[in-house]
């Protein structure tokens, strides 16, 4: 049984412009120490699944439909009290820019020594123990634990911030855009400490993120997300070998890449979708360069095109094998 | 059009006696026509030496010369004609253009202020001339709508067009593609490239995205702590890079592509803060070849090989050094010569190795050494 199962999952948010369609209709699953990878721009809907997975969901949010279970265990219709209980224990997040979110009022080791008393039962001496040795294990000298998070650079904090994720040894861990707005090489020094945490702890990591660079360091399959809908998903050798939608192939092709000869870059012609607002049929068919009439009616089902890869496009088998991409990826 | 901005000891004065150096003296030349890439992590000052260059601050020192005159140090009038010539486009596509302006004042404003139009036909006839040109066509869909009602990417280009009306000679692009989505990016950046040919610009490109710099920029010049540690043409600057923190940075990216190596970080620690910056060269706390003489003498920007200039005592010797181990993920790997020392495997198969190496066999050393997990047999000892 996976760990963690989502099922036609579909949550609108209700504006005064209409419903919101962020997630809309998202099925995968992610199987015990594995890392699943979701990549996709503002406007594609991930950071929502976050949000609706851990039901941290702000009022006019509403789950439409669909089901999510953790190890068989239906989320959607558990409690806030059950929901409490399987926050930081069973899955835990590391939010976006988590050097913000942070007490700045509240020494560092008392932050972390705080999550892990709400949830088991030790006492204050030997949770500070637990979150000196978090501190360790994330790279930073245990004795900075009586620091203030104001003392520590942006680097730092997103480490305390894994550290807590950490604290009491959650089988998967939501990491949301872990390394925006650090410098490159802290990104470098955090993908690789998620990389070990991921074989200390055999911990599930899903990793939500724009960055498909980043997603092919750590993730063992990818799910490409635009307006809301999963667009690809496959394991990450394939996707990279062998992008089938347009979309995924557009934006691999935005990617410039270091080893690569200099060239023009390319983009996507058009702009993200208005979620309030999407076309009919196909939500990329505006910018897509193989749109036809079917594809500005008909809504394309998430297939599985070749073995272990799901493509959403009605023409996956005509662009994989005959179109010129000109592309150079394989 | 030769142009030498040179900056020296910029300083704010925090507390008792705490000396801030955004930028310590930073001195380059743009050429016409080129974009120059400025590139560093935050903490660099590479936005400081931006926002210097169009006096919009005003350095402690140094001078900044266009067309003969320092900017720095020009009166009113000289500043009124510099500043239409010298131009800037910001990150913020939300926060640098005001939202209560319709797009046809917002490309009109500076225009008005320099009265460089005729009449008001003549406005917006410039105004549509230079939505065309960032290609927000027909500008005429465009000329009244508000800010909030266009894309972020379209939102940039309309900072572009603004700054386009005036005519200028060089424009600071300070981060203007990193708040937009990936797939946008090349939309806004290959019209500044377009308009760059179309009208002989220069442009200096601040980014902290050295993969990016390397497609859009003609030269890069690395910054690190208010200081310029490398400079050189694209191409050169990420096949050969010379200075440690140049080759730090350069192994930190990470690629799309899950079969290519991991990434490995071989410099530690954080920048550190700029009001302490470290005695000797800015680098050596964090560099892995750091001697002495590192920690003691500030290392001057010298031009090693033509056009590529390095701030580092041994810049050299770590490039001997680590081409016979490859720079950076699929480069080729260099041959070197005689004399090297395998450090984890002595005796025989350390001679075996060495002459594999020195016949050329390289490649299959390689392929050697990765599977018995060295990153590289061979290394210099010096």
């Amino acid at each position: 049984m996976a760990l963690l199962e989502l099922s036609d999952v579909r949550m609108y948010y209700r504006t005064s412009a209409g419903y919101v369609k962020a997630v809309d209709g998202v099925s995968f699953s992610v199987a015990k120490e594995r890392t699943v990878g979701i990549a996709g721009e503002s406007g594609s809907g991930k950071t929502s699944i976050a949000s609706t997975i851990l039901k941290l969901l702000p009022s006019n949010a509403e789950i439409i439909s669909g089901s999510i279970t953790l190890e068989g265990k239906d989320l959607i219709t558990a409690s806030e009290e059950e929901m409490r209980k399987i926050r930081w224990k069973e899955i835990s997040l590391i939010p976006q820019a988590s050097m913000n979110s942070l007490n700045p009022v509240f020494r560092i080791g008392d932050q972390i020594a705080e999550a892990i008393m709400a949830h088991e039962e030790v006492g204050k001496a030997e949770a500070m123990d637990r979150a000196r040795e978090l501190l360790g294990m994330v790279g930073i000298p245990p004795e900075r634990a009586s620091s203030y998070p104001h003392e520590f650079s942006g680097g730092m904090k997103q480490r305390v911030a894994i550290a807590m994720a950490l604290a009491l040894h959650p089988p998967l861990v939501i990491a949301d855009e872990p390394t925006t707005a650090l410098d490159v090489v802290v990104q470098a020094e955090i993908l690789e400490l998620l990389r070990d945490i991921k074989q200390k702890f055999s911990t599930s990591i899903l990793m939500i993120t724009h960055d498909l660079s980043i997603i092919s360091e750590l993730a063992d399959e990818v799910l490409v997300m635009y307006a809301g809908k999963i667009v690809e998903k496959a394991d990450v050798f394939s996707l990279y070998k062998r992008p089938m939608h347009p979309y995924t192939q557009g934006l691999l092709g935005a990617f410039p890449d270091i080893r690569a000869p200099r060239k023009r870059l390319v983009s996507i012609p058009g702009s993200p979708p208005d979620l309030a607002a999407l076309p009919p049929g196909c939500s990329f068919n505006p910018r897509c360069p193989y749109a036809t009439d079917r594809c500005r009616t008909e809504e394309p089902k998430l297939r599985e095109v070749e073995p272990g890869h799901w493509v959403a496009c009605h023409y996956a088998e005509e662009i994989a094998s005959g179109s010129a991409r000109g592309g150079d990826r394989s | 059009m030769y142009y030498e901005p040179k900056l020296s000891f910029m300083q704010s004065l925090k507390g008792a006696k705490k000396v801030l150096k955004a930028v310590d003296g930073v001195s380059f030349d743009v050429y016409k026509g080129e974009v120059l890439g400025l590139v560093g992590e935050s903490g660099s000052g590479k936005t400081t030496v931006g926002r210097s260059i169009l006096r919009l601050v005003q350095p402690t020192g140094g001078h900044v010369y266009y067309g003969g005159k320092d900017v720095l140090s020009a009166n009113r009038d000289e500043m009124t004609e510099m500043r239409r010539k010298l131009q800037i486009i910001f990150q913020d596509p939300y926060d640098s253009i005001n939202p209560r302006f319709r797009i046809r004042d917002v490309v009109a404003e500076g225009l008005r202020i320099n009265k460089l139009y005729k009449d008001e036909e003549d406005l917006e006839a410039k105004v549509k001339e230079a939505l065309k040109d960032v290609k927000l066509t027909p500008p005429e869909q465009f000329m009244d709508r508000f800010p909030h009602e266009l894309s972020g990417g379209q939102r940039q280009r309309v900072a572009i067009a603004r700054a386009l009306a005036l005519g200028p000679d060089f424009i600071v692009a300070d981060e203007p593609v990193s708040m937009l989505d990936v797939s946008i990016r090349a939309e806004v950046l290959n019209v500044m490239l377009d308009l760059k040919d179309q009208f002989g610009l220069s442009f200096l490109f601040i980014t902290h995205d050295l993969a990016l710099a390397k497609h859009v920029c003609d030269r890069i010049a690395v910054m690190y702590l208010g200081r310029l540690v490398e400079l050189a043409d694209s191409e050169t600057l990420i096949s050969k890079p010379l200075h440690p923190y140049t080759q730090a940075l350069i192994e930190a990216i990470p690629v799309p592509d899950p079969t290519a190596p991991k990434l490995k970080v071989e410099i530690k620690g954080e920048i550190p803060n700029a009001t302490d910056v470290p005695p000797g060269c800015s680098f050596n706390p964090r560099c892995p070849y750091a001697t002495d003489r590192c920690r003691t003498e500030e290392p001057k920007l010298r031009e090693v090989e033509p056009g590529h200039w390095v701030a580092c005592h041994y810049a050299e010797e770590i490039w001997a050094k680590r081409s016979g181990k490859g720079v950076g993920r699929g480069n080729a790997l260099h041959p070197v010569g005689l004399g090297h020392r395998c450090k984890r495997f002595s005796g025989l198969l350390g001679l075996v190795g060495r002459a594999a190496y020195s016949s050329g066999l390289f490649s299959a050393v390689h392929r050697f050494c990765r599977y018995y997990g060295c990153t590289f047999l061979l290394e210099i000892a010096f």
